[in-house]
Order: C-alpha cells, then structure tokens, then sequence
C-alpha cells in the first residue's frame, strides 16, 4: 500500500510539474514558439545541440527553426485543457442525464438509455470522427465532440448506481419524511452514487487527450499554427527518416501527462470504486 | 434470447439512424468534391439530381432504408463503385491487421500478466508493470512513428543489415509482380511492424487487467485450500485462477472484437494501409453518404454482435451464469 501511495504522489507530482511548466515555459523562455525566424540557420537542429546565436535546444528545433521544447509546452496547455474540459464536461452531461433517467424512470429513461445505448453502438473513434465533420476542426470542436461521444458511459453507470441507491432504506426515510424528490436526489442519493463516475471521469482525462491527439493527428483537430501534441507528431511524420525528433519529442509530454493520469485513475478506482466493470481505453 | 436480437437489431437501426441524420447535419456538399473547377453551378445542381440529393431528407431516407432492407448499401460518390465492393475492398486488410494483432494481444498478454502476478513485488515485476504502463499510456501512431523512425533513420544511423530493414509503408512491394510463397512473404514482412504495435498495445492493457485479476484470485480461498491439498502449481493455475478469470477474459476479447476493424485506424494512417480506417476518414472528407452509412453499419454491426456473443459466451465459461 505504502509503494502504491507513493506512485499516486509521483503521479500527481509530475502532473503538477507539467502543467505548470506548459504555463511558465512558453512565458519566460527567450524562444517563441509560433515566430519563424532563420529558417535555413535553424531548422532541424538535432536535441542537445546549440544554435549559432548560443541558444539551447534541448529537444532541437522543427522545419521552420521553431524550439521543439517550448513549442511542447505550449502545445501542452491547448492539449491538457482539453483532456480535462473534455472529459469533466462529458462526466458532468453523463451524471445528469443518468440522474434524469433514474429519477424519472418511464418513457424518459427508456429514450434516454436507447440513445445512450445506439451511441454505444459505434466504435468511439468512428462516432468522433462523424460528430467532428459537423463543424469546423478546432478547439472548440475538439471539446464539444468529446463531450457528445464521451457522455454515455457514465450515464449508465450513474443510472445504475441510482438504482441501487433508491432501495436504500435512508432514501425510503427521506421521501417517508416528506422530502421533495429533487432534494432527495441531491441530498441523499446522488452524493452516494457519484464514486464510480468520478472513477470514470479520472481515466477519461488521459483517454480525451489521447483522442484529441489523435484527432489533431488526422488533421480534424486543433488545427496549425496552434501547436497542440497531436498535431506536432503529425507535422513532423513525414520527416521522421531525417529527423524523427521533430514527430517524437512532443510524444514524451503525451506519454508523461497519461501515463501520470492512468496511474492517478486506477489508484482511485482501487480506493473509491472497489470491484468495477473493466474497461479498455480507446486504441488511439 | 430473440427478445436480445430484437433489441440488438432496434440498436443498429437507431444507430444508423443517427449517423445518417449527423452526417446529413454536417455542412459541405458532396456535389462540390465531384465536379472539375471549371464547373458551374447548374453542373454542380445536375450532379446533384443524379445522385437524388435534390430531394428532401426524409425520402432519401426513406430510399436509404429501403434499400438496406434488400441488403443494397448503394453506391458511392466518390469511388464510382458499390459500396459493397468498396467494403470487400478494405475489409480484409482490416480484418488481417486486427486478428493477427488481436491473437497476439492475447496469447502475450495474459501470460504476461500471470507471470507478474506470480512474481508479485519482484524486480521482473515491477519492470513489466512499468513497461506495460507505459505502452499502454502511448498513442497508437506514436508508437507505430517510434518504430518507423528505429526501421528507417536508426537503420541508416547505426546501419542495420539488409535483412532488418523493414518496410515502413504500404501493404506490398511497389512496382514487384510476385505471385505464390513470395507475395505471401512479401505481405508478412509489410504487415510486421503494424501487428507488432497493434499488439503491444493491446497486449499491454491486457496483462495489466490479468495481473491484478490473477493477483485477486490467487488470493482466493479456493487457491489456498487447492494448495493445501497438494495440488501442483500447473493444477493451480489452471484449473483454479485461470476459471476464476476466464469469465472477464472472454467479456474482454467479445469487447475486443470491434477493434478488429476499428482499433487500427491509426496505425492505418501511419502504415498507409488502405483499410477500413482510411475508407472511413475519407468518405467522411467526401461527404460521401453512402459510403459513410456502409462503413457505419459495418463497425455497429460488429459492436452489437460482439456484445451479443459475449452474452452468450459467458455462461459457458461461468457455472454462475448458467440459468
């Protein structure tokens, strides 16, 4: 337990460390990472090496001379903040429309589930590649489409823990005393019922990076200039013979960020969680 | 049993209902991909009469169900061939990829996982769970880049014999009429490094979920007591932990077998292999509608099947389920 705990703070610890160098790196670092400068000068540095104006590259540069590591830091914010919108709100439409449909029981949960259920149906990335041809590739798209393919999932398991939280005898107590069925819901039910889908909103955050990445990949994500990882391992794929560091650094932050959020997920789902239904995560 | 058909069947058709409503909502009109730049407007309208676009959606989709009844998918707009065949086309690379990489994802991962398990807190542990973690955190194309970059860059780098160079791209030799045992070879060698990341992949989540399933089970007392009645450790393992998580196994391998054509969409790009993926992010590109609606109905189709199998598979592996 105590190693495990120590991998928990490991886990948050290089989370926290990420993310506050993807806010102070692009701010105090001499390099822009959106400006072109010499490109013949700089362009394809290797990692380690230093440029003829004595500034370090640590990660070395792309093709128009741009620093790979600030650009990463950079690419780093658009990517972490839409990891975390994307699946905090995908959690929070999942919660109220399960709570909806447990509550209300009748016509209402039998539309809702089937509608739940037919987006189930589709493989993830499929039903994202659809939703994001409905609107111009970018961030905004990136967030709303993992929102609309992300939310069913924890509706379910809502729905499902709602269910079993209603034959408690504390909810029977509650509505015998007269307590409205909205307050109940708030009061009683739902703070009991929500460990699951937290569970399952932790593990979506490194699951709606990898997707935005993957998105920003095929080119229907955040679009260039704006750097986000998908789109810099994808500007640099077809340089990957001469200088792979350009399609592979920006990885390492994409690794980092879910491996640290698939280690923070699965620690809270052994605590909160207990035994749930396992799943897999997307294979981007 | 029909009442689960039934539903699975009302699923598929809500399904693709939906698809078609979301890809008719998305702007962009496939008239516009069809016509040569030098056309006109009424050429663009002609187009459009001929490929029925000009009525309203309701008897398009009216027309599009009624053809999927007869088993018709129509044909494509951007292909100029019939979905059907369009499918034939690319399922079988699809196919290929993702059962060879689906049989490896197993037949590596769940001895992997038991290993660990029995290995618990050891170094060789705690380097594969590291390994596992890791490779489960990477993305598909990352990975699959990695690889291109060691066959191609790291080859030249640090010189690789003739015989380790690997072909990075594409699902057989260009240019090369090969017929028999050498065009098999030919695609074997192609198909290398996309199985081997698609399998690391899924191998990778699969030994983390058995390793602490194995870990729970060898916790069982059904394991103690089999252990205090002597039984050998190859007796434990098989007749007492791997029952106690076959059950989640094969609920996993039935959730798997979506991936079959849907989880190498990347590694596709990557590999420029013509397959499903790459069919479906271009009809996309394309509004091509009928295409969209074939592969869509494809990919539903198998998720309703595998959850249906796994329904039915469960009690065969799980005395419990039996009714």
């Amino acid at each position: 337990m105590g190693r495990l705990a120590r991998a928990d703070r490991l886990a948050v610890l290089l989370l926290v460390v990420l993310a506050l160098a993807t806010l102070v790196v692009p701010m105090v670092s001499s390099q822009d990472p959106l400006a072109i400068g010499d490109v013949l000068a700089l362009r394809l540095l290797p990692p380690f090496s230093t440029d003829a104006q004595g500034h370090f590259h640590l990660l070395g540069t792309d093709r128009f001379g741009r620093d790979l590591f600030v650009r990463m830091m950079l690419a780093g914010r658009i990517s972490l903040a839409v990891g975390v919108l994307g699946s905090l709100f995908a959690g929070l439409v999942g919660v109220v429309a399960g709570a909806i449909a447990a509550w209300s029981r009748g016509v209402v949960d039998w539309a809702l589930m089937a509608v739940a259920d037919a987006l189930l149906a589709l493989p993830r990335l499929v039903l994202l590649l659809v939703c994001a041809a409905l609107w111009a590739p970018g961030l905004g798209t990136v967030v709303v489409v993992l929102i609309a393919t992300g939310w069913m999932g924890i509706a379910r398991l809502v729905r499902a823990e709602l269910l079993g939280v209603r034959a408690q005898p504390y909810v029977e107590s509650a509505e015998a005393l007269g307590a409205s069925s909205v307050r109940v819901l708030a009061r009683h039910a739902l703070p009991n019922a929500l460990g699951p889908a937290i569970v399952a909103t932790t593990l979506g955050v490194g699951n709606a990076i990898l997707l935005e990445s993957g998105l920003s990949f095929l080119g229907l994500g955040i679009q260039p200039p704006r750097p986000s990882w998908g789109n810099m391992i994808a500007g640099g794929r077809d340089l990957i013979v001469v200088a792979p560091w350009v399609a592979l650094a920006p990885g390492l932050a994409l690794v980092a960020t879910v491996l640290a959020c698939t280690l923070i997920g699965d620690s809270l789902r052994d605590r909160l969680a207990g035994e749930t239904a396992e799943t897999l995560r997307d294979r981007v | 049993m029909l009442r689960r058909l039934a539903g699975a069947l009302l699923l598929l058709w809500l399904v693709l209902t939906i698809t078609f409503a979301l890809i008719r909502l998305a702007p962009g009109d496939p008239a516009t991909f069809l016509v040569p730049p030098s056309a006109t407007a009424a050429d663009a309208a002609r187009i459009r009469a001929e490929l029925g676009l000009d009525r309203s959606l309701l008897v398009q989709y009216a027309h599009w169900g009624k053809r999927l009844l007869r088993g018709d998918l129509g044909e494509s707009f951007s292909l100029r061939q019939p979905v059907g065949t369009a499918l034939r086309d690319a399922l079988p690379i699809s196919i290929g990829l993702g059962g060879a990489s689906l049989l490896l994802t197993f037949l590596i991962g769940v001895p992997i996982g038991l290993w660990q398990a029995v290995r618990r807190g050891r170094p060789v542990d705690r380097a594969l769970t590291v390994a596992t973690t890791l490779v489960y955190a990477a993305p598909s194309f990352w990975l699959a880049l990695a690889l291109v970059a060691v066959f191609t860059y790291g080859a030249a780098v640090w010189g690789f014999p003739a015989s380790m160079r690997l072909p990075a791209f594409g699902v057989r030799a260009p240019g090369l009429e090969l017929h028999g045992l050498p065009a098999v070879l030919d695609v074997i060698r192609h198909a290398l490094l996309p199985v081997t990341i698609l399998a690391a992949v899924g191998a990778a989540g699969i030994a983390r979920f058995s390793r602490s399933s194995i870990a729970d089970a060898l916790g069982h007392d059904s394991v103690r007591t089999a252990r205090a009645k002597g039984a050998s450790p190859a007796r434990v393992y098989f007749r007492h932990v791997l029952a106690t998580i076959l059950p989640a196994l094969v609920v996993l391998f039935a959730l798997s077998l979506p991936g079959l054509v849907a989880g190498s969409i990347f590694v596709e790009a990557v590999f420029a292999w013509p397959g499903m993926g790459r069919l479906m992010v271009n009809a996309i590109a394309a509004r091509d509608y009928p295409l969209v609606m074939g592969a869509a109905t494809i990919y539903a189709a198998l998720v309703l099947f595998a959850n249906l199998a796994g329904d039915l598979a469960l009690p065969l592996v799980d005395p419990r389920r039996r009714t």
